[in-house]
């Protein structure tokens, strides 16, 4: 178990470029973060560092109040699942679980039994003579877990290690690795780009952009409150519906519309809303055209413009729609206000 | 619907006995080509191997024959265990086991330094890394035959003519191994010695526990090309060479040859057979472990 | 250089070590000697050598003799270059089409890679054999009176037949592989594309193998320039005379033999900044060449 800390933690590369501009967050013990963004956005070299895989340019690093910044990968107490697992292709399931511990000098009767253990915890005990290449996807993914459970380490670290998997086992493997983690209590730090993934099996989720932090909040908070306009379209699919709006005398206005009451100041404004948090119907007081509708079983998607800009609403499979002119409503408490160019919510 | 399919059908089958037969005009062309480039390399190995068989008189009036005699085993011995030349040590045997040297000694020094070399240029942060780069792949532009009187120099400054050190070492200095190693390294994933570290495995235990064992097919087609390359030196030998008994069987060819001038019976037999078993060995390798070998030589080219 | 690698300090300097010194006193010392040399002329009875400048390129450049040879080494490597490669491709190419038998052809057509320059140019004595060689008598079956180590164009036929012959199967193994890993899909796509097969050679194919091919280019003409040297050197017997030869073949008669050592030094120079410029002209070719990727 492990408390990790980031103070002012930032990266520059040998020529120049800036991969993670100053950052600071404190992981609690046992909480599983997820550090979720789009590619190259730092998130990867963030979860390096903390691995010691990558040199820590500047600020400071803790785990468990002992600075980390110049500790060697394999004294920080820590195991990694990496993308592509990263197995080493000439060993035996079993070898490839006991390399770390064999490397620790760990005794002949303990490696035997922690690996298993862990084959036992994730269904691999028919595999363990097998090499890498007879497992399939989500085998090679178990092993890569069973290596990093048997070191019981003070802290997991994942990159993105469901990417290589088809969607179906994806879920699956989601569903597990959680459990798993909920079961061992250890810190994890899970880095992504898939924000279902992130919003899944995250308790608090760090999202990031262009080497910066956006936002740190729990899945919940991150899904309604979002902190700008790149979170809001980042988190979730179909993403936030983002318009442009006027703050005029305490009322918004889409093309003359007023769609939200008592909102402070004047000028341009972005609006912000959930695709779900729309109601159609004849009573709504804003014009709404829908070009498309994606039939999704569940429910349905309408996508469409309103005042002349894209706009998507999820509704019921029970409700009737058709393409054409119709009425929507927002609902009023689900609005985020942005600023027109920073993108910060108001 | 049925009657359509059906049309469709017929139509096809009514088109396929002339679209067949013409593919097999095309195919017997193919084998034909084939087949006469076959016999274009194989022809004059399959003489030469009759003119082993039949006594040398024999040769002297025809030349190869569609005879097979019963000289074979006479002309091993003469070509394995009589010497030509003056000190009596040049017989085939000998110069198999010099050639052999030659073949595995260059092969695997070739290897080892070039493994050692590239895993420093690729997996270590190191200050001169790019000059040491340089300078080492510098010597992939310069064939040893530019250099070779200047390098003769040098081997005889430092005592070695004649030696195997003299003989083999001069030739591993080019970076062909290295070159091969770091391109292969580099397809290596990232990720496997990351993986490593957090294991707790350092420099030395990744390349003996990892990297060793994963280069195990790439250091098998280097071997192969290798030992084929090194085998078939002929003019480092020539002249770093001059004791009979240093003598490989490629720069033996020379005396070979010269027995089929002379006044007295030129041995055929005998020349035929040695040049046969210089082939035979670095051949057998690369018939056998053809896979590898070819796998080895494309993919150098990169 | 792996994002991750290791920090140790010592140990790839040591990991260096062999190769550096090898390179050191086997390529680089050799090298800077024949440069040097290349200025001084060497007194005959080894008293030592005397500073005369460019006067060693300057005979070289006057030298008729040379410059026959030089010429004569141009025309063998075209030569040698363009049969190895046309041979080969259209053999691949069949190779490549033929279903049954593929792996039998390719170790039929591969093996003559194992066989040593020299050890090719015996079994071309056998072959021209003045008496009874095979390919003697298919020479004068047509008329022509074939008369290898007499007539210097015999020979030097002889010896590019004998080269080629060397230098097939190593073309032949680059091109097939570089065929087979033509994907299977764009073969289909240009398949439906085009019905002529010559078409879909030319269109296609051909372009895809360019690659492969303008680096195999490059290695025969190392090939033909260095590599026969053996062939050479057993055809002719070890006795040049008037026989034909190339630039190596002279550096190697003038040097070793002649102790001319300024001369052949000033002409290992000459190889070396060909060499070089072959191989710049390649880097900046394969910098610019397509990748299809």
């Amino acid at each position: 178990m492990a408390q990790v800390s980031l103070k002012n933690i930032r990266k520059v590369y040998p020529n120049g470029a800036e991969a993670l501009t100053p950052s600071s967050f404190d992981i609690g013990d046992g909480e599983f973060v997820v550090l979720v963004g789009p590619s190259g956005c730092g998130k990867s070299t963030l979860l390096r560092m903390v691995a010691g895989l990558e040199e820590i340019t500047e600020g400071e690093l803790t785990i468990n109040g002992r600075v980390m910044n110049d500790v060697d990968p394999a004294d920080r107490d820590i195991a990694m699942v990496f993308q592509n697992y990263a197995l080493y292709p000439h060993m035996s399931v079993r070898k490839n679980i006991a390399y770390g511990l064999k490397n620790r000098k760990t005794p002949k009767d303990v490696i035997e039994r922690k690996v298993a253990e862990a084959a036992a915890m994730l269904n691999l005990n028919e595999y363990l003579d097998r090499k890498p290449s007879q497992l399939s996807g989500g085998q090679r993914q178990r092993v890569a877990m069973g290596r990093a459970i048997v070191r019981d380490p003070a802290l997991f670290l994942f990159d993105e290690p469901l990417s290589n998997l088809d969607a179906k086992l994806r879920n699956q493997m989601r569903i597990e690795i959680k459990a798993l983690q909920r079961r061992l209590g250890v810190t994890s730090i899970y880095v992504t780009h898939d924000q279902v993934e992130a919003m899944t099996m995250a308790d608090r989720i760090i999202v990031m952009n262009a080497g910066r932090i956006e936002q740190i909040g729990t899945p919940a908070e991150i899904y309604h409150r979002p902190a700008s306009t790149f979170v809001a379209s980042f988190m979730g699919a179909p993403p936030m519906n983002l318009i442009s709006a006027r703050l005029d005398g305490g009322r918004v206005m889409i093309n003359g519309d007023t769609v939200l009451a008592a909102a402070e100041g004047s000028g341009a404004v972005t609006l912000g809303i959930r695709p779900e948090d729309v109601v159609l119907g004849a009573e709504g007081s804003i014009s709404f055209h829908v070009d498309i509708i994606e039939e999704l079983g569940a429910h349905r998607l309408l996508h469409g413009r309103l005042a002349d800009q894209e706009f998507t609403i999820h509704v019921g499979k029970d409700v009737e729609a058709a393409p054409g002119e119709t009425r929507i409503a927002l609902k009023s408490d689900a609005i985020t206000l942005f600023h027109p160019e920073t993108g910060k919510a108001l | 619907m049925t009657e359509a399919n059906a049309g469709v059908i017929d139509h096809a089958a009514s088109h396929t006995p002339p679209r067949k037969r013409r593919i097999r005009w095309g195919a017997i062309g193919d084998h034909a080509v084939l087949i006469v480039g076959s016999l274009f390399m194989m022809l004059p190995l399959l003489m030469v191997l009759q003119m082993t068989t039949v006594p040398d008189v024999e040769v002297i009036k025809t030349g190869p024959s569609l005879t097979i005699g019963h000289q074979l085993p006479e002309n091993f011995d003469k070509a394995m265990f009589q010497a030509s030349g003056f000190s009596g040590q040049n017989t085939g045997l000998n110069m198999l086991k010099n050639s052999f040297i030659l073949g595995i000694g260059f092969a695997l020094g070739k290897i080892l330094i070039g493994m050692m070399a590239a895993y420093a240029i690729v997996y270590f942060r190191m200050r001169f890394a790019t000059l040491a780069f340089w300078v080492i792949f510098t010597t992939l532009l310069l064939p040893l035959e530019v250099r070779i009187l200047p390098s003769y120099e040098v081997v005889q400054k430092l005592g070695m003519l004649n030696t195997y050190q003299g003989l083999i070492i001069p030739l591993i200095a080019s970076a062909t191994a290295t070159f091969f190693f770091r391109q292969f390294f580099r397809s290596v994933p990232e990720e496997l010695v990351e993986a490593a570290r957090i294991d707790g495995a350092g420099p030395v235990k990744f390349f003996i526990d990892i990297l060793v064992p994963l280069s195990r097919t790439m250091i098998a087609a280097m071997f192969i090309i290798m030992f084929v390359y090194g085998w078939n030196q002929y003019l480092w030998p020539t002249m770093i060479t001059t004791e009979e008994d240093m003598f490989t069987l490629v720069r033996g060819i020379k005396q070979i040859t010269q027995v089929l001038e002379g006044n007295r019976i030129p041995e055929y037999g005998r020349a035929n057979l040695l040049a046969i078993i210089a082939i035979i060995p670095p051949v057998m390798v690369v018939i056998f472990f053809q896979s590898w070998f070819v796998k080895g030589l494309t993919e150098s080219d990169k | 250089m792996k994002r991750a690698g290791f920090t140790a300090r010592w140990l790839p300097i040591l990991l260096l070590m062999p190769q550096l010194v090898i390179i050191a006193v086997f390529f680089y010392w050799p090298a800077a000697h024949a440069v040097q040399s290349s200025f001084f002329l060497q007194d005959p009875f080894g008293f030592g050598s005397t500073f005369v400048g460019l006067d060693n390129y300057k005979d070289l450049a006057g030298n008729g003799e040379y410059l026959s040879i030089a010429w004569f080494t141009v025309i063998f490597t075209v030569l040698v270059t363009f049969l190895s490669l046309s041979i080969a491709l259209l053999l691949a190419v069949k190779a490549d089409n033929v279903l049954r038998g593929a792996k039998t052809y390719r170790t039929l057509l591969m093996w003559v890679y194992a066989v040593a320059p020299p050890v090719a140019g015996f079994i071309g004595l056998i072959m021209f054999h003045q008496s009874w060689g095979p390919l003697t008598e298919l020479a004068r079956s047509i008329g022509w009176d074939f008369k290898l180590g007499v007539n210097f164009n015999d020979t030097a036929t002889a010896m590019v037949i004998v080269s080629v012959w060397k230098q097939v199967p190593v073309n032949f193994i680059f091109f097939l592989s570089g065929l087979q890993s033509i994907p299977k899909s764009v073969r289909e796509a240009a398949l439906i594309d085009n019905r002529s097969a010559s078409g879909r050679f030319w269109d296609v194919t051909f372009p895809l193998l360019a690659p492969t091919g303008f680096f195999l280019l490059i290695t025969n003409i190392t090939y033909s320039l260095f590599d026969t040297f053996g062939v050479i050197d057993t055809m002719v017997k070890g006795e040049p005379g008037n026989n034909p030869m190339t630039l190596v073949y002279k550096v190697y008669v003038d040097g070793f033999r002649g102790n001319d050592l300024g001369g052949s030094s000033a002409q290992s120079v000459v190889l070396m900044v060909l060499v070089l410029a072959l191989t710049v002209f390649q880097f900046r070719l394969v910098e610019r060449r397509i990748h299809y990727t």
